[in-house]
């Protein structure tokens, strides 16, 4: 038998029929739905009086416009509010099962499929959301999708999907102190582009991505997406069957058994080639912080905002010179230093327990700098009930964070929570695109230890010249 | 049902942009409507319009000749970002019915032939002449771009090829519905779900 890859061994195994002009039909194995992509599918649904086919393997949340403070109070905004009422709707209608606002069990989509044990290795993932890609950390693979296909997911529990190439990631060593998962793909998106694994899937490999924690590997394979990739995966070993382990909707008893058996042949075979190869040496990475408007536009902290003529193309001195603009930057600005307003810990990327932790240690007896206005939003209500029990809120709320519940937040400022023009915000979420925090607002983006810091010094710091306790890893 | 698209002669507007993220194509606040319609008034809405609401005279899509265009030019990895299909609502309602880039980002590409909206790829070079001819021209410039023959003229010399691939060509020549073709196969997605159950499936709560 011919070696195959991670990818090819999921794939392979989820190809219901081959089209004969080309994509395959591929099974779904878990749909996710939130409110703000899934409206649109549902009354497709009706309209042409389809039902879901699937209702158990389809699983729905509310995150994306949810407000993060009292829930008790009604929802002020009467158009989001009315977003949320029909994911109800439709849940009740179509039979589907929805972990709501009042649910102990609510977060970010990305959050709390992992949490409960619904994402499990060797599973094909979909959701209307591009950050699905943080499930192929199980060894899923796990990819965003647009409104049409989540219908066409609802009706058929098939996606059409032209076999994507693959690419492989190999990351060696080990990261330093003070350096985390947020860093290393920063840094490969830095590297590659954001357009570099544009129509390939990425498998992170190598002795760094083996000693991540299952919450870093989420992290890494979260920003696949910003590197161009629909998905990114890692291959599934004991760290991901020790994180599976009694979570609610893993397998139990025999059929767990079974299930890690199968696990097991989850791998890259030797032998086995990828369309393109990229080699990345953990222990040099530094850690990052974006200049610009594009997740691309990093640089070590250590480093300083580049001109526009360091730039070869007429294409990238514009879009260069466009971003110093809109981020009020100059070039030769050192990134440490740097003053800002606000900061922002939370989203689907570094908004998980070993998130909160990194950055309650970071803070833990200091205080938010005066003028500056910093958040902790936590991926779901299940991570703010555990960082509760280890006494992390009260550490952030005494240091002058505001403690929320959970949602996405200021990552993409759909709720109230934005940034106002001008305001420049150190954030531990993923996209720093014009005005993706509120137009006008400045987005940084670092890991959650990076943020914390540039709370309490008021300016953007290189967190390993802190004290040895602040050690993330 | 989607409207078909074989092929289609009209103005060209152009966006010498890279990078053309899905949050400006459609920023979050205009997300929250639960219909496929109403998006094409916010489209470019931060760069279309100041923040008094008044239409900014710089940006590209409100220069006069810009006027009525139904086919958009613009830089590499186009619709970037988040995977909302309103981008591409919005985009369709505007009036465009074909973009043309270097490159696109994944999920924008499928959402575009969901929608009738033919994404044309074509190589840098290529792309750098349409904005040259469109810029010559004063932006009064108008193109063919042409599905069934998979071709991308001007009538004035410019002239070059695509490619499709046949499952998506078909879709968008016929406007045809998605689901609607693979509930042909569904004998095969039934008995898909047999064997699964059977070899106790991927997941087991079911």
């Amino acid at each position: 038998m011919t070696a195959r890859t991670l990818f090819d061994k999921v794939w392979d195994a989820h190809v219901v029929h081959r089209l004969p002009e080309g994509p395959a039909l591929l099974y779904v194995d878990l749909h996710l739905v939130h409110e703000v992509t899934s409206p649109q599918a549902f009354e497709g649904l009706r309209q042409a009086g389809r039902r879901v086919r699937q209702p158990a393997l389809t699983v729905a949340t509310v995150d994306h416009n949810v407000p993060t403070g009292d829930r008790t109070a009604p929802i002020a905004d009467p158009i989001a509010a009315r977003q949320l009422e029909a994911l109800a709707a439709n849940a009740r209608d179509f039979g589907l099962e929805l972990f709501d606002l009042q649910s102990p069990q609510q977060g970010i989509v990305h959050v709390i499929g992992p949490e409960l044990g619904l994402t499990q290795p060797g599973m094909v993932i979909v959701c209307g959301d591009s950050h699905t890609a943080t499930h192929g950390a199980f060894g899923a693979l796990a990819l965003g999708i647009g409104t049409s296909e989540v219908e066409h997911v609802l009706a058929t529990q098939c996606l059409v999907w032209s076999k994507p190439g693959t690419m492989e990631a190999r990351v060696s060593r080990a990261l330093a102190p003070g350096v985390t998962a947020k860093d290393l793909i920063l840094a490969l998106i830095g590297r590659i582009g954001t357009a570099g694994a544009t129509g390939h899937v990425i498998e992170y490999t190598g002795e760094a991505i083996g000693a991540l924690s299952m919450e870093e590997r989420m992290t890494v394979c979260n920003m696949s997406i910003e590197a161009g990739a629909r998905a990114g995966m890692i291959a599934p070993d004991e760290t991901t069957v020790a994180y599976l382990a009694g979570r609610p909707r893993a397998p139990r008893g025999a059929a767990w058994d079974r299930a890690v058996a199968r696990w097991r042949d989850l791998h890259t075979d030797p032998g086995a080639t990828y369309d393109k190869r990229i080699e990345l040496d953990a222990s040099e990475v530094a850690p990052q912080v974006t200049w610009g408007t594009s997740p691309g536009m990093v640089t070590p902290v250590t480093g300083r905002v580049p001109s526009p003529a360091d730039f070869t193309t007429d294409a990238e001195q514009r879009a260069v010179t466009r971003a110093l603009e809109y981020m009020g930057l100059a070039p030769g600005t050192p990134l440490e230093g740097l003053p800002i307003d606000r900061v922002f810990l939370g989203s689907c990327t570094n908004a998980r327990i070993e998130d909160l932790r990194a950055a309650a240690r970071t803070v833990r007896g200091r205080r938010v700098a005066t003028g500056v206005r910093a958040m902790v939003v936590p991926g779901s209500q299940q991570v703010k009930a555990q960082a509760e029990r280890e006494g992390l809120d009260r550490v952030f709320s005494e240091a002058g964070f505001e403690w929320r519940n959970a949602g996405c937040s200021m990552c993409l400022g759909m709720n109230p929570d934005v940034l106002q023009s001008g305001e420049r915000c150190a954030s531990t979420s993923n996209r720093n695109f014009e005005g993706r925090q509120g137009r006008g607002g400045r987005t940084h983006l670092m890991s959650p230890p990076m943020a914390a810091a540039a709370a309490v010094a008021g300016h953007i710091v290189d967190v390993r010249k802190w004290a040895g306790e602040l050690a993330v890893r | 049902m989607m409207e078909p698209f074989v092929r289609h002669t009209g103005r060209l507007a152009a966006l010498p942009r890279a990078n053309v993220d899905t949050d400006q194509i459609i920023p979050k606040q205009f997300l929250k409507r639960v219909e496929r319609t109403g998006f094409g008034p916010a489209l470019f809405h931060d760069w279309r319009f100041r923040p008094d609401g008044s239409p900014n005279p710089d940006f590209e899509l409100n220069h006069p000749a810009a006027r009525g265009a139904t086919l958009l030019v613009a830089g590499e990895n186009f619709g970037c970002g988040s995977s909302r299909e309103h981008a591409v609502w919005a985009l369709r309602e505007y009036g465009f019915r074909a973009i043309l880039a270097h490159s696109f980002a994944d999920i924008f590409f499928a959402n575009c032939c969901q929608n009738g909206v033919v994404p044309v790829r074509l190589l840098p070079q290529e792309i750098a002449e349409l904005f040259r001819r469109h810029q010559a021209a004063g932006g009064e410039y108008q193109l063919t771009v042409d599905l069934e023959e998979q071709r991308v003229h001007d009538g004035l010399g410019f002239r070059t090829t695509f490619s499709m691939e046949p499952y998506r060509r078909e879709m968008l020549l016929h406007g045809l519905d998605e689901i609607g073709r693979t509930l042909r196969f569904e004998d095969r997605i039934g008995a898909y779900e047999k064997n699964r159950d059977a070899r106790c499936g991927m997941r087991e709560a079911s």
